[in-house]
């Protein structure tokens, strides 16, 4: 049995090694021994979706995960999906429609809304678009609210949370096409 | 977190007749680990295994125990002809949980009385003898069907509440071999043994949950909750429902929140089956899925909750 299991992960773009306590959280890895502190601890129990990251493509509460379970998988974190210097779509929408107070929530926020849009482009049904047989045509606020409840915040920025998301959604449309 | 070794199973061989206990989305096991409920000496990651491919059996449908939630309420042959499945899981949780949950996991999530989630509680499912606090404690989430005077728990999960009323078999693999059982047996009644919240035998693996040919007709599930999103059920009801000239030729209904177990009561389905859709019908059927309902306080309301919510899916799956 392995009392300090291995695994690689890739962490935006760049190879980690995780070695230790198999206790390790993907979140508290992340933040403590990679010093990516953007991704945000609330809860620690999967009901907050502030330590939202993307592995391999989809959005997860890395809170409930652990490290050593995701060897060879590709995570992004916020750091890994705009910096300072290059915000992405994303982040400048929430920065245009003030999308939060703290900012606490918004690295999560972000990372979900991003994995979100992707999921939207996929067909993926929602509780809101009342038939799963049907493919979501248009997105209403509804919707991202429905597909976004995973992300709390306690400010209660949601309002423009949502008009950050819908410019954000509108704007990649418009590169698109 | 209490310490625990972790190792990895490469096979579903490698998973059966152990007695590390399994870890797949980790969304339950791990969240119950760091409050010290659980406290299993070792992990085996079955995340490796394979047995996540959904695929046609004859005219029904093999979901592999590993497949994501997520990725089951998007299947489009699911969404086609088992919209009720699709539905249940995205009523549940989060997308960032389903993206992690599975198939399996989902189905022995426990349950979410706050006196098991606390170390401090009396509760006899986390220790058995030690009594249970949410009798005559705060038990607005209890049980109205089937409690015991050991346990008033609910399974809170909403997948195996629909899986119940599609007639979903659980595929399972033990030492001694594979072996099959129906959905509505999976889950068992607290009785004076709570801790066993199913049927599954220690080192047994669920391999895959199947599908019979779709029933066709009205598939609704109907989730009463806090919240609009993001909340377990209060009650909840999942209908399939097809109409044959005015008449309600087959039902099946299953019911969440309400009991240790998805709870399913033939005798409702048959009192309706062949009948004309009113009203009336529907009390009767209420009144006979009612008919031990015991309520425990707190939880007092989700009787006449029950009774209302019936008769809406009902009124709606009929068209009446
Ligand atoms: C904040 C929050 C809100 C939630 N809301 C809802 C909700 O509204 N509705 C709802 O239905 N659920 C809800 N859930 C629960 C969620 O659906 C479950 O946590 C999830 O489905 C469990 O799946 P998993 O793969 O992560 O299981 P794990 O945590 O990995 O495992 C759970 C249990 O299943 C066992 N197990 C796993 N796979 C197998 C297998 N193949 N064979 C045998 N045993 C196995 C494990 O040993 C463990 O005991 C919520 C969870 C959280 C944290
Ligand atoms: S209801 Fe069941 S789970 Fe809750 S405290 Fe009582 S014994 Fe424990
Ligand atoms: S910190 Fe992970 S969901 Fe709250
Ligand atoms: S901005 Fe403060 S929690 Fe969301």
């Amino acid at each position: 049995m392995a009392h300090r299991p291995a695994a690689r992960l890739t962490i935006n773009g760049q190879s980690q090694d995780f070695q230790g306590d198999p206790r390790r959280t993907l979140l508290d890895f992340l933040r403590l021994d990679l010093g990516l502190t953007g991704t945000k601890k609330g809860c620690d129990h999967g009901q907050c979706g502030a330590c939202t990251v993307i592995v391999n493509g989809r959005r997860i509460n890395s809170c409930l995960s652990l490290a050593a379970m995701h060897d060879g998988d590709e995570i992004t974190t916020i750091e890994g999906l705009g910096t300072p210097e290059a915000l992405s779509t994303l982040q400048k929408a929430f920065v245009a429609h003030d999308g939060f107070q703290c900012g606490y929530c918004t690295p999560g926020q972000i990372c979900s809304a991003a994995a979100m849009i992707d999921e939207i482009r996929a067909g993926w049904p929602s509780a809101v678009g009342d038939d799963p047989t049907e493919m979501p045509t248009t997105v209403t606020d509804d919707e991202i609210r429905e597909r976004m409840s995973g992300n709390l915040c306690r400010c209660g920025a949601y309002d423009n949370i949502v008009s950050a998301i819908r410019e954000a959604m509108a704007a990649e449309e418009e590169v698109a096409q | 977190m209490k310490a625990f070794d972790y190792s990895r199973a490469e096979a579903t061989a490698d998973a059966v007749g152990q007695s590390a206990r399994l870890i797949a989305g980790g969304t339950n096991l791990l969240d119950l680990m760091k409050l010290e409920v659980e406290t299993p000496e070792a992990l085996l990651d079955i995340t490796r295994i394979g047995l996540n491919a959904i695929d046609a059996e004859g005219e029904g449908l093999r979901i592999g125990a590993l497949v994501s939630n997520s990725d089951a309420a998007a299947d489009p042959r699911i969404r086609r002809d088992w919209p009720l499945l699709s539905r249940a899981i995205l009523a549940g949780a989060s997308p960032q949980l389903r993206n992690k949950a599975t198939m399996g996991g989902n189905l022995c999530q426990r349950t979410r009385c706050g006196y098991f989630m606390d170390n401090r509680s009396a509760c006899n499912k986390r220790e058995p003898g030690s009594g249970c606090a949410a009798i005559g404690g705060v038990n607005r989430n209890h049980a109205i069907l089937g409690a015991s005077s050991d346990c008033i728990a609910t399974y809170p999960g909403d997948m195996a509440v629909a899986l119940s009323a599609l007639q979903a078999v659980v595929h399972t693999e033990r030492p001694e071999g594979a072996r099959e059982i129906p959905m509505r047996h999976f889950h068992r009644l607290p009785g004076d043994t709570p801790q066993q919240d199913n049927h599954l035998e220690s080192g047994e693996v669920i391999t895959a949950i199947s599908l019979p040919a779709p029933l066709g007709g009205r598939q609704i599930y109907r989730k009463v909750r806090d919240r609009a999103s993001y909340a377990f059920a209060l009650v909840s009801v999942a209908a399939a429902l097809r109409m044959e000239e005015g008449r309600i030729a087959s039902v099946h209904l299953a019911f969440g929140g309400v009991a240790h177990t998805p709870w399913t009561n033939d005798h409702v389905d048959e009192l309706l089956t062949g009948e004309r859709p009113s009203p009336a019908l529907f009390d009767k059927a209420a009144d006979l899925l009612l008919e031990d309902a015991q309520g425990q306080g707190h939880n007092d309301f989700k009787i006449p909750l029950l009774r209302r919510a019936l008769a809406a899916v009902l009124a709606e799956a009929t068209g009446e």
